[in-house]
């Protein structure tokens, strides 16, 4: 008998047309939904003119988004949009997420139903292995494995072996998905789980939304990891009960899998964390943390740009307004999240607050455009990744939290926990 | 006896960067709409040296500590290494995407555990790609690098993942002819 799996080896294995695979191994593997975005889908269909392919390998398979510098902030970016545009129309009707239709990848496919458990997903984006969250196997590639893909419709993957952490216990009630995969990150560093699946299993994992979930695996690439992995359960079937589109597969790991590494932490009454520049892994409790003065608060992104984030932030800004000399940025994840998040009243709450609300886009989780820091100005914000310079000037620095931390922080003008601005 | 004009290597000075070097820092996020080579490989590194590109030589190489080239999935942060005309990347260890990217373009990289410890800035490099092998001949200390398994090395050998495809799309042409020529004759 060959040996027990993990999820992730289950699933390429299904992917390869194989019956067993082992960590290490090469497969060449069939994907179900290839993504690209605006930021890199004009590179990858340059490529794909490169090959010479005369068709692409299933245009229903294909999504291609406008997120990134959505809506168009130049003239390059505009262009862009517009070949786009032009090719998923020639190739056959790929679907294009328009401004005003969709918002950030990440929050887009899953809430669609295009992403599902036992799905094989790649992605020209680095947080694609967001998808985890939901039970699929969801990795990123460079534009040029894209293009190949596009004309393919398999790619190469050597089979990673899987990084188990089970997270038990009842977390603070102010603690997210987020500040788990901070805590993780903090633990084993930024490539602690290089080139690994990282598997998420235990209660504080289980107790998860899927919003919470979709986070968590979101920064396993700020590990390093391959793919993020949450078996999906009944939240997640609940969750995808309208949504799904067709059949899928739960696929969980086998109970004698072998794992790489497996880490079991009690993570009882764990609070908000906060990444402090420069690095995803520089991580602290939010009660630890210098109450620096900050300059301005982001709520967004693919991490927590989400429904169950705006409404943190909703909770802490009812009753207080920002702070004089910061800005509070508030940016839904997407047009569902704004439309549910409007119906709730957290919009008229960012506004009376003095927020600015955009309209869903990256914005300037990646110093695109919508909040770009000058010199030596300090942000605090939901978004992934605090390094040098990602949110705009090279000497300017970004702490990353949890919507209830930014949005508190925010109120206060320093950053601080939740607490201190409701007490 | 390994003479400099032997194919496949390289000499040239080494630029030493340390760990973690995340792809915002090889490229910002604000030059990843140029297409022009010249013009990406003139922020190569920016983030880190803002010198470096206008400083490095072709033929210079790279070598960084662990995890080089995380974060971003951006493959122009790779196109900048190769648009500069760097030989080779040297490091600790790459990260995944990174080691994907400079396969699929044909960049050169040498996972060297040893050579960021060893190698100082401005020390003479010899490197043989074939072999994985890097010669300091500033120290005289020859440091062997990991080789890359079968399945990588033909995709490189091939020239990338451009020219992988572009064979996989004819085969599948042909096929797909053959099997309707044999569909006409039934
Ligand atoms: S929100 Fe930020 S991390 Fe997420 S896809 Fe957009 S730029 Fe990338």
């Amino acid at each position: 008998m060959s040996a027990p799996m993990t999820a992730t080896e289950k699933i390429l294995a299904a992917h390869a047309g194989l019956d067993h695979v082992t960590p290490g191994q090469f497969v060449n593997a069939q994907v179900d939904l290839l993504l690209a975005n605006d930021a890199t889908a004009g590179k990858v269909i340059a490529q794909f003119q490169h090959i010479g392919a005369d068709r692409v390998f299933d245009p229903e398979r294909i999504v291609l988004v406008f997120d990134h510098y959505t809506p168009s902030n130049n003239i390059a970016s505009a262009t862009v949009c517009r070949q786009v545009r032009e090719f998923a129309r020639e190739a056959g009707g790929i679907d294009v997420v328009e401004v005003g239709k969709g918002g950030i990848e990440h929050c887009v496919l899953p809430e669609r139903g295009l992403v599902l458990p036992g799905d094989l997903i790649v992605g020209q984006d680095s947080h694609t292995c967001t998808y985890g969250g939901l039970g699929a196997f969801a990795t990123a590639v460079g534009v040029t494995d894209t293009a190949a893909t596009m004309a393919l419709g398999e790619i190469w993957l050597m089979v990673p072996e899987t990084i188990r952490f089970e997270l038990e216990g009842q977390v603070d009630p102010w603690t997210v998905g987020k500040d788990l995969i901070l805590h993780t990150i903090g633990r084993i560093g930024v490539d602690g789980a290089l080139y690994k699946a990282m598997e998420f299993a235990g209660s504080a994992v289980s107790d998860l939304s899927i919003d919470s979930r979709l986070s968590l695996c979101n920064m396993g690439i700020e590990a390093g990891a391959k793919n993020a992995m949450i078996p999906p359960d009944s939240t997640t079937e609940e969750y995808l009960r309208d949504r799904a589109g067709r059949e899928y597969d739960n696929v969980l790991s086998e109970p004698d899998a072998r794992y790489a590494a497996l880490h079991r932490w009690d993570v009882t009454g764990l609070r908000p964390q906060v990444a402090q520049p420069f690095l995803p892994s520089n991580v602290t409790s939010i009660d630890e943390v210098d109450p620096v003065a900050i300059d301005q608060a982001v709520v967004g992104s693919c991490t927590n740009g989400r429904l169950e984030d705006l409404a943190q932030a909703a909770e802490i800004l009812r009753e207080h307004t920002v702070a004089q000399g910061t800005r509070l940025i508030v940016i839904p994840g997407s047009q569902e999240v704004y439309l549910e998040a409007t119906r709730l009243g957290y919009i008229e709450i960012f506004v009376k607050a003095g927020g600015a609300v955009s309209t869903p886009t990256c914005g300037p989780c990646f110093g695109g455009h919508m909040g770009i820091l000058a010199e030596d100005e300090v942000a605090v914000s939901t978004t992934n990744r605090n390094f040098v310079g990602r949110m705009g000037h090279p000497r300017s620095r970004v702490y990353l939290s949890n919507a209830a931390v930014a949005a508190a922080s925010a109120v206060a003008g320093y950053l601080c926990a939740p607490e201190e601005v409701l007490s | 006896m390994t003479g400099p004009s032997k194919a496949g290597v390289l000499r040239g000075k080494a630029w030493v960067f340390g760990d973690d070097i995340d792809t915002d820092r090889i490229l910002p996020g604000a030059w990843l709409h140029l297409t022009d080579p010249a013009e990406i490989a003139s922020h190569c590194l920016e983030g880190v040296d803002p010198d470096f590109a206008g400083s490095a030589k072709p033929g210079d190489f790279i070598v960084a500590g662990k995890n080089f080239g995380c974060g971003s999935s951006r493959e122009p942060a790779t196109f900048s290494i190769k648009a500069l005309g760097i030989g080779a990347v040297i490091a600790r260890s790459f990260a995944r995407i990174f080691l994907r990217n400079a396969i699929g373009i044909g960049l050169p990289v040498i996972v060297a555990p040893g050579v960021a410890d060893e190698v100082s800035p401005g020390d003479e490099l010899e490197v043989d790609l074939t072999a994985g092998r890097v010669s300091n001949l500033t120290t005289g200390v020859v440091h062997q690098g990991q080789e890359f398994p079968e399945f990588m090395r033909r995709i490189v050998a091939e020239g990338g993942i451009i020219p992988y495809a572009q064979r996989r799309v004819t085969e599948r042409a042909q096929k797909r002819l053959l099997d309707h020529s044999r569909e006409d004759r039934t």
